[in-house]
């Protein structure tokens, strides 16, 4: 026992922080690539961010309304909606307006890259053992990691600004919306599956017109969950110089403003709860929507 | 009867499920029993060698309780069990042959299925679910639609196609599984516990909705079921499985009068037999006279022959008239009086060879004198005595004779 310790402590420290360290250099060895992915990046995000200016803020609070309304009609929504008009107002009167869009850009770009990388990981999770083996323990590892320590990387291979926020938040929120489509395709009932094949599905038709719609209620809840981990990315993210609401909290902070600080968090709190209702009412039934 | 038509045939399928399937196989063949086997591989023998054949248009029920290998035994049908080893020809075909989409055509075209708990898709319409086989094969949407909306209409679910499958009850969600099975226009209906999960009264109902749908459409049904009583209502024939083997397959009767060992005696010991046996299996062929060539004396003597105190009458051509008593008749031949007809009680109970005993139960027992069975022409052609129901009730051989009370 003794000379366990012994043997132990003798043991000189691993240079796991030069491990990794040299592996980040190796990996801006490949510039051209983390290149090519920040205009991609960056693309969507001044797509979304030109479309989101087009609209006056009166107007834009106007569609926001309408599209509560569409999404929500089967459900009592109408002091939701009144929520909804007086706390964009605030946001608008306090002068965020604009770092309230730049804000919902990059919640926007990272639901829509978690959406599109997560879901099919998540379907390939539910069908394949090996897959799920090896990606399910690297999902615990991104989520359960500081997401503060994604900044770093992030910096040394996409430079300052939205890119490497929007990457960040990428990781942090990728981890929910993989594992609930994985658990909405294993929870479609085993008859349901043996009907779709008993009936000549082949596995295409078997994922569109069987899984993917009887998981739907799942995965909407899963990118809901990741919507709400990207916006909480949004001051974290202010550090490495993404703008919007989360930098005006940053600021506040160095500045030691309480005030600026609340008022910009609140702003933040309305935009999460219009958020979050607006992506669960998507996931209500579908059938609710379309009587 | 028409000569049978095999639509199946099934050649040495053997199902063995566990991670050593080629050595449980092995000792399988070499005559270990299944417990050895799944001791020594871990492995379980779902069905083993079976060979048997289905006819065309015949409810074949393949009968078992839980665990038998029945519901593996159905779904080699389609594959989605893959068997381990042996063969299955579907008109002629090999379809073990099958890949890809050949496959794919044989569960479009040729089966369909029809689910324990129906299996329905909750997101869409009684429609767009009674549609689905044609979806996936690639059918227009109009036309689709119409043919679903056909199906259901011959379930009974006519008005429903914009409901859901929650809004409706069990029994109705199993009519559109029925008719899901049936707007693809298969050959065969694969139907696994089909009406198990309805209660008593919906199951009966569906049951003679079967038998009704059958009637009109002729298909191969291969149907799933752990209730004998059901299994003996609706099928053509049945197999018994019993522990992955096939046990026995036989026509309904046949398997009530001839089982063959003790787990299929066991089994049908329990049987409502009332249910199974009609009027034709417990009726005697009786002594009869015919009213235009005999007379009262005539009468009198058969009377005495068989120690019987009544006898039936028929006319030339052996259409049923009544019955009469023999004190009426000696009391005719006190009175020198000849016709028959004066005597003749016509008010007999009457019923024809294929009604169901439990149909006729309470009459016989409240009936004075036997019940007449008619054919279609009112020809006599036997009579129910109240003996003979209860022997058969209690399991007795059913035999015709010829003695009378």
């Amino acid at each position: 026992m003794n000379n366990a310790l012994v043997i132990l402590s003798g043991i000189p420290a691993i240079p796991l922080a030069k491990w990794i360290n040299s592996f980040v250099n190796w990996l801006t060895g490949f510039a051209g690539f983390f290149n090519a992915l920040t205009a991609g990046i960056g693309a969507i995000l001044d797509s979304i961010q030109w479309i989101l200016d087009l609209f006056p803020a009166w107007l834009f609070i106007i569609i926001i309304l309408a599209l509560t309304w569409y999404i929500l009609r089967n459900s009592k929504h109408w002091g939701f909606m009144i929520f909804e008009l007086l706390g964009l107002a605030l946001i608008w009167n306090q002068g965020f307006w604009h770092d309230m869009t730049q804000t919902l850009t990059l919640v926007l770009a990272t639901s829509l890259i978690i959406i599109v990388i997560g879901v099919p990981l998540g379907i390939w999770m539910a069908k394949s053992n090996t897959v799920n083996m090896i990606v399910k323990p690297i999902l615990s590892f991104m989520q359960t990691m500081p997401a503060f320590v994604y900044l770093i990387p992030a910096v040394a291979l996409f430079g300052i600004g939205m890119v490497p926020g929007v990457v960040a938040s990428v990781i942090f929120s990728l981890p929910p919306i993989v594992s609930t489509t994985c658990l909405g395709i294993q929870q479609v009932p085993a008859d349901l599956q043996e009907a779709a094949v008993a009936f000549g599905c082949n596995n295409w038709q078997k994922l569109y017109k069987v899984e993917l719609p009887i998981a739907r209620t799942t995965i909407i809840s899963g990118i809901n969950q990741g919507m709400m981990l990207a916006l909480s990315m949004v001051v974290i993210a202010s550090m490495i110089g993404t703008m919007g609401l989360g930098s005006l909290v940053y600021f506040a902070v160095g500045r030691n403003d309480a005030g600026a600080g609340f008022a910009a968090g609140i702003a933040i709190v309305i935009l999460a709860i219009i958020l979050d209702r607006l992506s669960e009412g998507l996931g209500s039934s579908k059938r609710h929507q379309n009587k | 009867m028409a000569e049978k038509q095999v639509k199946i045939k099934v050649d040495h399928l053997s199902k063995i499920f566990g991670p050593h399937v080629n050595k449980a196989q092995e000792l399988l063949s070499a005559g270990k029993s299944k417990a050895d086997i799944l001791a020594q591989t871990n492995s379980t023998v779902g069905v083993d060698n079976a060979d048997f054949t289905i006819n065309d248009n015949e409810i074949f029920v393949i009968m078992g309780l839980s665990g038998s290998g029945k519901s593996t035994m159905l779904r080699m049908f389609n594959r989605l069990i893959e068997p381990t080893s042996g063969t299955i020809y579907v008109d002629d075909e090999n379809i073990m042959q099958l890949s890809g989409k050949g496959l794919l055509d044989l569960r479009r075209k040729k089966m369909s299925m029809v689910f324990q708990n129906f299996a329905l898709l909750p997101n869409r319409t009684i429609l767009d679910n009674a549609a689905f086989g044609l979806e996936v094969q690639g059918v227009a949407k109009e036309t689709r639609n119409q043919k679903a909306h056909e199906s259901l209409e011959l379930v009974g679910l006519k008005g429903y196609d914009d409901s859901y499958p929650d809004e409706l009850s069990g029994g109705m969600q199993q009519r559109v599984g029925l008719a899901r099975a049936i707007t693809n226009d298969p050959d065969i209906l694969l139907m696994d516990e089909a009406f198990s999960a309805l209660d008593p009264l919906n199951r009966r109902e569906m049951q003679n909705e079967l038998l009704d749908l059958q009637h009109q459409l002729h298909k191969t049904i291969i149907f799933i079921s752990h209730d004998l009583n059901e299994a003996l209502r609706i099928g053509d024939r049945i197999l018994m499985m019993h522990d992955g083997d096939v046990v026995q397959v036989d026509t309904p009767e046949d398997l009530l009068t001839h089982p063959k060992n003790d787990y299929v005696k066991a089994f049908i010991e329990n049987v409502d037999r009332s249910k199974i046996l009609t009027a034709g299996n417990v009726m005697i062929k009786p002594n009869t006279v015919n009213i235009e060539k005999d007379g009262p004396k005539m009468a009198l003597r058969r009377m005495n022959d068989d120690q019987i105190s009544s006898i039936f009458v028929v006319d030339n051509d052996r259409h049923f008239l009544g019955l009469i008593d023999a004190d009426d008749v000696d009391q005719m031949l006190k009175n020198n009086q000849r016709d028959l007809h004066d005597v003749l009680n016509t008010n007999i109970p009457r019923t024809t060879a294929e009604k169901p005993l439990s149909d006729l139960m309470a009459e016989i027992s409240k009936s004075p004198v036997p019940f007449a069975v008619l054919d279609d022409e009112k020809h006599l052609e036997g009579i129910i005595l109240r003996s003979r129901v209860l022997e058969a009730l209690s399991g007795e051989r059913v035999e015709g004779g010829s003695d009378h009370e």
